[in-house]
């Protein structure tokens, strides 16, 4: 059975023939349409490393038919910077060290956009710790993430705000 | 995965008629992936019930009363205000559950119908009388962090993981259903089902039966100043819960008027314990009164597996749920959900 779905990915439609319901999101974008950005540890919601965002909210790719997503909008970890200019997330995790091999990281920044978005945790450290938890770091780089989420929420702040003004 | 073939119906009545015998409704599809995954389900049609018009809406009436969708996600639920408001233990409850990504997929209606989260269940090469009845139970003897202390039988010693669930059954929530012989209502509290000899029959849920709404009582928001959920699990968060207790005060000037508690991951459902809230209704709040509750909490466990400590970990959860709720629902939902790192004051505003 052919299924087609018509899908936004990283502000590009397109329009998917999938040959197998079985394929997740994380195996479109990996295998199919080579956004390999997106990473697979667990493949099972366990670890976080699949995270982006469908419709503005983060969920894990490795859990989500693609069959499920016509008419979505997918951002990965691709889609964030703008030409050469890095996006404040991924800026922030370089300046703190939030990362060391870097596998979980694509994930860890999508999950930290998602949070920042949803707008609950502030800066508080606590908060972030709490808010970035389905994303496991095999590195431990959890100092650095915590304070890259501060920062980077800070600096969205401000930008925000002198948008407003 | 085996192969399936999905279908994406716009309506109920269109759900309902693409329904068939080994077909599965797709929520969030956080647990049913997973399982399909490892081939602990194998449904043959997948019915993506995502696009129904209908089932999201949060309504809360005057009452304390509400009419919640059942495709409302878990991250909405917790955040809707009038959640936060009326029914704050609910919301404690599912911030403490999975993580932020799985919250904003999984539904209310996947929750209440989650599996449990025994392992051998989800191996597909064990052996498991509730996926595949007369197989045996490769849990004996074996794992037992998440196995039952109450309401456990020969065949079957698995718990329901749900964290939501606990604090809906406290306030006596109920589940609108739609099927093909037409809709009913059932209290929460007789949907999830102990095992006896008949542990696949997980729910009450009928062959196609569709979950559309949950319903919560008028009174309901009376047990908001005074109610919490608290979850021990082996680290702070994104973890299910070794043992759990929504617990919940209507007060009567200094004296507790009415009082909720029930277990959570202690049984194959959500454990209410009423003799231990006739004992606390009407009573001043004092940590004597709740070490006898959750003595009476505690009644009748037995070990299913090596942990007998579950029992006495479960009437520890149980007395310092009480204490939580006796000094009241915090202005604003903790940093760390439903932990019990949490500060707790002395039984103040009581
Ligand atoms: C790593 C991980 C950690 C987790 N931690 C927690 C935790 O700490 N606490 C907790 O409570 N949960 C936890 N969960 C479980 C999670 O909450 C559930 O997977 C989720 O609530 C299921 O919702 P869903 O919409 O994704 O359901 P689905 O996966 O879509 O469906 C689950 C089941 O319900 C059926 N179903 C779905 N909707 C309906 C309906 N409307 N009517 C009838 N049947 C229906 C499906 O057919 C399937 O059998 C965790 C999950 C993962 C993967
Ligand atoms: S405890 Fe229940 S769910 Fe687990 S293997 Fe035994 S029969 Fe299956
Ligand atoms: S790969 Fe999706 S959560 Fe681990
Ligand atoms: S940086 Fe190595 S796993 Fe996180």
């Amino acid at each position: 059975m052919s299924l087609s779905i018509s899908t936004t990915i990283n502000g590009t439609t397109r329009d998917i023939a999938l040959d197998d319901p079985r394929v997740t999101l994380l195996d479109l974008l990996r295998e199919r349409l080579g956004l390999s950005g997106t990473k697979k540890g667990c493949d099972r919601g366990q670890c976080g490393a699949c995270t982006v965002l469908v419709d503005g909210r983060r969920v894990n790719s490795c859990l989500t038919l693609a069959a499920t997503l016509d008419g979505a909008e997918v951002t990965t970890i691709e889609g964030l910077a703008q030409d050469d200019a890095l996006h404040p997330v991924q800026a922030a995790f370089i300046e703190n060290d939030g990362f060391q091999c870097g596998y979980c990281t694509p994930g860890q920044i999508m999950s930290a956009l998602g949070l920042i978005l949803e707008g609950e945790a502030g800066d508080d450290p606590e908060r972030i710790r709490e808010g970035m938890s389905g994303n496991i770091c095999r590195c431990a780089a959890y100092h650095g993430i915590t304070l890259a989420v501060q920062s980077a929420t800070r600096r969205m702040d401000a930008e925000q705000k002198g948008d407003a003004a | 995965m085996r192969p399936f073939d999905f279908v994406r119906p716009n309506s109920v009545a269109e759900a309902l008629a693409a329904w068939e015998p080994g077909a599965a409704y797709l929520g969030g599809g956080t647990n049913l992936v997973d399982l399909m995954k490892t081939g602990a389900l194998r449904p043959g049609r997948v019915i993506d019930i995502t696009r129904l018009p209908d089932l999201s809406a949060i309504e809360v009436a005057a009452d304390g009363s509400a009419r919640i969708g059942a495709l409302v996600r878990n991250a909405d639920l917790a955040r809707a205000a009038e959640i936060l408001r009326a029914y704050p233990m609910v919301a404690e409850a599912l911030l403490s559950g999975a993580s932020g990504q799985l919250r904003n997929a999984a539904t209310l209606g996947g929750n209440l119908v989650q599996h449990t989260r025994c392992a051998y269940f989800m191996d597909a090469h064990a052996a498991c009388n509730r996926r595949d009845p007369g197989a045996g139970c490769d849990a004996r003897g074996g794992a037992a962090d998440n196995m039952a202390i109450l309401g456990h039988s020969p065949a079957c010693i698995a718990t329901n993981p749900s964290d939501l669930c606990v604090p809906l059954v406290a306030l006596d929530a109920s589940v609108e259903i739609a099927g093909p012989d037409g809709g009913r209502e059932m209290p929460l509290a007789a949907f999830h089902m102990l095992p006896g000899d008949t542990p696949s029959e997980a729910t009450a849920l009928r062959p196609g039966e569709l979950i559309v709404a949950l319903h919560m009582p008028p009174g309901a928001a009376d047990f908001a100043h005074h109610a919490r959920y608290l979850k021990v699990r082996e680290r702070t968060s994104y973890a299910f819960a070794l043992v759990s207790a929504a617990a919940a005060f209507r007060m009567e000037g200094a004296r507790i008027g009415a009082a909720r508690l029930t277990l959570g991951s202690v049984a194959a459902k959500p454990w209410r314990i009423e003799e231990a809230e006739d004992l606390l209704a009407g009573q001043m709040p004092d940590d004597a009164l709740f070490a006898r509750a959750a003595d009476a909490a505690t009644a009748g466990a037995a070990p299913s597996n090596d942990n007998a400590w579950k029992i006495e970990l479960a009437r520890r959860t149980a007395i310092r749920a009480l204490k939580m709720a006796a000094s009241g629902t915090p202005d604003r939902m903790p940093a760390l959900p439903a932990s019990p790192f949490g500060a707790l004051e002395a039984p103040a505003h009581v």
